[in-house]
C-alpha cells in the first residue's frame, strides 16, 4: 500500500535504499526525525553525536572507510558543522556522504532565518532541493551517485514545510536496499590530509568538479521545464514549485531539482521561449542573482517576499502585483480582534526548570540563557533568562560580561549566572565552561540536567545512558566531567526543593570565582504513569493572594470569586484551581503557597 | 480557481498540543488516499510539546500541488477547541462548515490577567457562517468511555460532510488505533455520524 510519509522519513527511507551504514547527527528541528526514522532500519549505525561539527567528522571517517554515510542539521547546525564541510569538499569522499539541512524559513522553531542553499555554493558541492516527499526518497539516492561519482559531499536542502509535511510516496519497499562491499580503509595522504601543500593540489578539482556537475545539472531530469501558455515562464524550487502549481497552473514552469550547480543552458533556453521570465523562490534572491548575472531580464523579489515561509497566498499575491494574475486570493473576513488571545508555548506542568527559575528571580542577577525549553523561561510570568543566542553560548557570553564587569563597571555587584541544559552543555557548553575556568571569571553556572534532550522531543545524549538506537551505554558523569576540566565548586542540587535550590544559589553568588550547579531531576515528558501525589487547592485558606500563579505552571486557572476579595483597593481576588489531570505533583506550588492552602490531594 | 483543483477538498484541523489533532488528520488523509486519491497534510505545533496552538492542513483530490491551504478555502473547519475554532475562522470559505467541540481550554495568560478569552465565540460562529455545528464532545466522548475517543467523534461529524465511503473511513481507524480501543473508537465514529 501507498504510503504516507513525511519529508523526513522519506529521506530516511532514501538513505537506507541506498545502504547507508553509518549516520550522525545532532537534533535540530526541522530536522530531528529524519535520524530517528533511519535509526529504525537494521544495518544502518545510527547515533546522536553531541554537535553537528562531530556528526559530519564521524561521518567523514566513516565514509573514508567506503561505506556510505549521512549527517543530518537544521540550517543553524550547518553553521556549527561548516569548518569540516569546506575542508571536505577539497578532499572529496571514499563511500558516498550526504549532508540533509533542514532550513525553517518563518522561524518556527529556530533562532534564525538563514538560507543555506548559499552553503552549497560557498562549498562548491552539488545540491538537491526536494519539491515533496517523493522526491526527497529520490534525490537522496541521487545525490548518493553524485557523491560517489564526482568525488564530493552532496547537500540535500530541506525545508520546514518539506521536513513535517506529509504526502504519497509510491510503494515503500525496505527490501529495495541496494547493497554495497565497502573497500575498506586505504591511506590516501594527499586526499586526506590537508597540509597546504596537499590542499592546493586539491583546489583546482574544486573547478574541474563544478564544470562537470554543471553538465550533469543540464541534463537531470530533477531539472525540468513544464511548457504550457508561453507569455509567462517561472522558475522555481523545492517547496516554491507546489504553490507556483496551485497559483499559476497554466504558466510555464522550469523547475529546478538540482540547484548548484544551476544548468545554465537550460535556464537560458527556457528564458528564449516565454515572454515574462519570473523567479519565485523562499528566502533569499539565490536564483534570480545568478539568473540576472546570465544577462537575463528577469523578476523577482520585487514582487515575492524575502522573509519568512512563501504560501499559497503570498504566492498569488505577488503573481497579482506583477500583473501576471488577476484574482487571486479569495475574499477573507479576517476573525475578530478577540480571537487573537495568545497561547504561548510553556514549560509544561512540573518541568523541573520552573524551580531553578523561580529562585534565580529571587537573586535580580544577570542571566545568561541558552537553547532549549528552558529558553521559555524568558516568557511572563517567569520572565527568568534576559539573552539567549546560539547553542552553548549562555556560559561564554556569561563570561564576557563577568570579565567587562570586573574590569570596567566596579558599581554593578549583580552576580553573573549561565543557564544551560545538559544536552547543549555537551553539545558546545563544555568548550565555553573550559574558557570559564582557564580565564578564571567569576560566573555561577547552572546546568539544568533534565536527563534528556527535551525541547526537541525526548532524544538522548552523552548523559543519558542510551543511545539513539536504545542500547545501553556509560552515562557521562556530569559532575566528574565538570571537576574535572577544573571547577572546583561544584554541587548538585534538586529543582524541585525551592528553599535548597536559592540557598545553594545565594551561597555561590557570594563567593568569588567560578562554580557549577547541576540540577536533577528528570523531564516530566519522560517519566512513564500516574503521578504518586497531585496537588488541590483547599477553598477555605486560599486568600486569592496569586503566589502560585506567578510560577506559571499551565495546571493552575483562576476559579471562583472570593466574597468581598479586593486587591489594590478595585479588583475582586480569584481562587486558584489545580487541573487534577495536569498536575504531576512537583509541588513547587505548595512550597511557594504561604497561607498553605494548596494540598495534596 | 481553475478546473484542475475544483475537486479538491480542504480541511483544517486545530486545536491545543496534546489533544489529537495529528493523529486526526493522519486517518484523514489515509482514508483519501485509501480511496486512491491524492493527499497532501502539513502541519505546525508550536515550540513547546504541551498547550500551544496546532494546526494541520490536510488536501485530497485527484492531484495536490501545495501541502497547506489558503486562507478563505477550507471547505471544513474542524476544531478541538472553542477558541481556536474562532482563532481560524478566516480559513473557511463562504460556503465552508464549522465543525467544534465546545471544550474550552484556558491558557495561564488568561488566569494572570494578562490576556482575555474571547467571548460570544458560539454567536460569532452563527453571525458568521452557516449552521456550525457545535457540540460537547468532550462529555460525550467521556460518557463513551475515555476522553480520547473526542477525536473519532469528530472524524464522524465531518464524515458526513465529505465525500469518502464510510467502509474506508473504518478501515483506517481500525488500524490507527491499538487493538483494544478498536471497539471503543468505531462506536465514538458512528456517534459522531449520527450528531448533524
Amino acid at each position: 500500500m501507498k504510503k504516507i510519509l513525511t519529508g523526513n522519513e522519506a529521506v530516511a527511507l532514501g538513505a537506507y535504499e541506498s545502504d547507508v551504514r553509518v549516520a550522525s547527527a545532532y537534533p535540530g528541528t526541522p530536522s530531528t526525525e529524519i535520524l530517528q526514522n533511519l535509526a529504525k532500519y537494521e544495518g544502518v549505525y545510527s547515533e546522536w553525536a553531541p554537535n553537528e561539527k562531530v556528526a559530519m567528522e564521524v561521518a567523514i571517517g566513516a565514509s573514508m572507510t567506503g561505506v556510505r554515510v549521512l549527517t543530518t542539521m537544521k540550517h543553524v547546525g550547518l553553521n556549527v558543522a561548516a569548518d569540516p564541510l569546506m575542508t571536505l569538499a577539497y578532499t572529496g569522499i571514499k563511500g558516498g556522504f550526504v549532508v540533509a539541512c533542514a532550513d525553517d524559513p518563518g522561524m518556527h522553531s529556530s533562532q534564525n532565518e538563514q538560507d543555506n542553499r548559499f552553503y552549497a555554493k560557498f562549498a562548491q558541492i552539488p545540491m538537491l532541493e526536494p519539491s515533496d516527499s517523493q522526491e526527497a526518497r529520490e534525490m537522496v539516492k541521487e545525490a548518493f551517485e553524485l557523491s560517489e561519482t564526482f568525488d564530493t559531499p552532496a547537500m540535500v536542502r530541506l525545508t520546514t514545510r518539506i521536513s513535517h509535511s506529509k504526502g504519497v510516496v509510491s510503494t515503500p519497499d525496505p527490501s529495495l536496499r541496494n547493497s554495497t562491499t565497502p573497500k575498506g580503509f586505504e591511506r590516501d595522504l594527499k586526499k586526506f590530509v590537508m597540509l597546504p601543500g596537499h590542499a592546493k593540489l586539491r583546489q583546482p578539482r574544486l573547478l574541474d568538479r563544478v564544470e562537470k556537475l554543471q553538465a550533469i545539472s543540464e541534463t537531470t531530469s530533477f531539472n525540468r521545464i513544464e511548457y504550457n501558455e508561453r507569455k509567462i515562464g517561472i522558475i522555481t524550487s523545492g517547496i516554491s514549485y507546489q504553490y507556483v502549481k496551485e497559483t499559476m497552473p497554466s504558466a510555464s514552469i522550469l523547475k529546478l531539482g538540482m540547484t548548484f550547480p544551476l544548468p545554465v543552458g537550460k535556464i537560458r533556453s527556457f528564458a528564449d521561449e516565454v515572454t515574462t521570465l519570473i523567479v519565485v523562490e523562499e528566502l533569499e534572491p539565490y536564483l534570480e542573482e545568478q539568473v540576472r548575472m546570465l544577462g537575463l531580464d528577469v523578476k523577482g523579489k520585487e514582487f515575492f517576499p524575502t522573509t519568512d515561509e512563501l504560501s499559497t497566498d503570498r504566492v498569488a499575491t505577488g503573481f497579482a502585483r506583477a500583473g501576471v494574475l488577476e484574482t487571486a486570493v479569495p475574499p477573507v473576513t479576517p476573525p475578530p480582534p478577540e480571537a487573537n488571545m495568545p497561547r504561548p508555548p510553556l514549560m509544561c506542568a512540573g518541568c523541573s526548570h520552573r524551580g531553578v527559575f523561580y529562585a534565580i528571580k529571587k537573586l535580580k542577577g544577570i542571566v545568561h540563557g541558552d537553547i532549549g525549553c528552558y529558553t521559555l523561561g524568558v516568557l511572563p510570568p517567569l520572565q527568568a533568562i534576559e539573552t539567549c543566542v546560539c547553542m552553548g553560548a549562555s556560559i561564554s557570553m556569561a563570561h564576557g560580561t563577568a570579565k567587562a564587569m570586573e574590569k570596567d563597571i566596579k558599581g554593578d555587584k549583580r552576580p553573573v549566572f549561565a543557564v544551560i541544559g545538559d544536552s547543549t552543555f555537551f553539545h558546545t557548553g563544555i568548550n565555553s565552561l573550559t574558557n570559564v575556568v582557564y580565564n578564571n571569571s567569576n560566573v555561577k553556572v547552572i546546568i539544568l540536567d533534565n536527563r534528556i534532550t527535551a525541547m526537541t522531543g525526548a532524544q538522548q545524549n552523552p548523559g543519558t545512558g542510551k543511545t539513539l538506537q536504545e542500547e545501553q551505554t556509560t552515562a557521562i558523569d556530569m559532575e566528574k566531567l565538570v571537576t574535572a576540566l577544573g571547577v572546583k565548586r561544584v554541587r548538585i542540587i534538586d529543582p524541585y526543593d525551592l528553599e535548597e535550590t536559592l540557598a545553594a544559589m545565594k551561597e555561590e553568588a557570594s563567593l568569588d570565582g567560578p562554580s557549577v550547579l547541576i540540577t536533577k531531576r528528570p523531564c516530566i515528558q519522560i517519566m512513564r504513569g500516574a503521578p504518586e501525589k497531585i496537588f488541590e487547592v483547599n477553598g477555605k485558606n486560599c486568600i486569592g493572594c496569586g503566589m502560585c500563579q506567578k510560577l506559571g505552571c499551565p495546571a493552575i486557572s483562576l476559579g471562583d470569586e472570593i466574597t468581598g476579595g479586593r486587591k489594590n483597593g478595585k479588583t475582586a481576588l480569584k481562587q486558584s484551581v489545580i487541573d487534577p489531570t495536569l498536575c504531576t505533583g512537583c509541588s513547587l506550588c505548595e512550597q511557594v503557597c504561604k497561607p498553605g492552602a494548596i494540598q495534596e490531594k | 480557481m481553475n478546473s484542475s483543483t475544483a475537486q479538491i477538498k480542504n480541511i483544517l484541523i486545530v486545536g491545543c498540543g496534546g489533544q489529537g489533532v495529528i493523529l486526526a488528520s493522519e486517518i484523514l488523509s489515509y482514508v483519501a488516499v485509501s480511496c486512491g486519491l491524492d493527499a497532501k497534510k502539513s502541519e505546525i505545533h508550536g515550540m513547546s510539546q504541551r498547550g500551544g496552538v496546532v494546526t494541520s492542513h490536510v488536501r485530497y483530490g485527484r492531484k495536490i500541488a501545495s501541502p497547506t491551504i489558503m486562507e478563505g478555502s477550507a471547505d471544513i473547519l474542524l476544531s478541538f477547541e472553542l477558541a481556536e475554532t474562532l482563532r481560524w475562522i478566516s480559513y473557511l470559505k463562504p460556503e465552508g462548515k464549522v465543525i467544534s467541540s465546545r471544550q474550552q481550554i484556558v491558557p495561564p495568560i488568561v488566569s494572570t490577567g494578562l490576556a482575555a478569552y474571547p467571548e460570544n465565540i458560539e454567536q460569532i460562529l452563527r453571525e458568521r457562517t452557516d449552521k456550525p455545528i457545535i457540540t460537547d464532545a468532550l462529555p460525550q466522548a467521556m460518557e463513551l468511555g475515555n476522553p480520547k475517543l473526542v477525536n473519532t467523534l469528530l472524524l464522524g461529524m465531518a464524515s458526513n460532510f465529505l465525500d469518502l465511503p464510510v467502509e474506508q473511513w473504518k478501515m483506517v481507524i481500525e488500524n490507527s488505533v491499538p487493538p483494544r480501543f478498536k471497539e471503543l473508537n468505531l462506536t465514538a465514529f458512528d456517534a459522531g455520524r449520527s450528531l448533524q
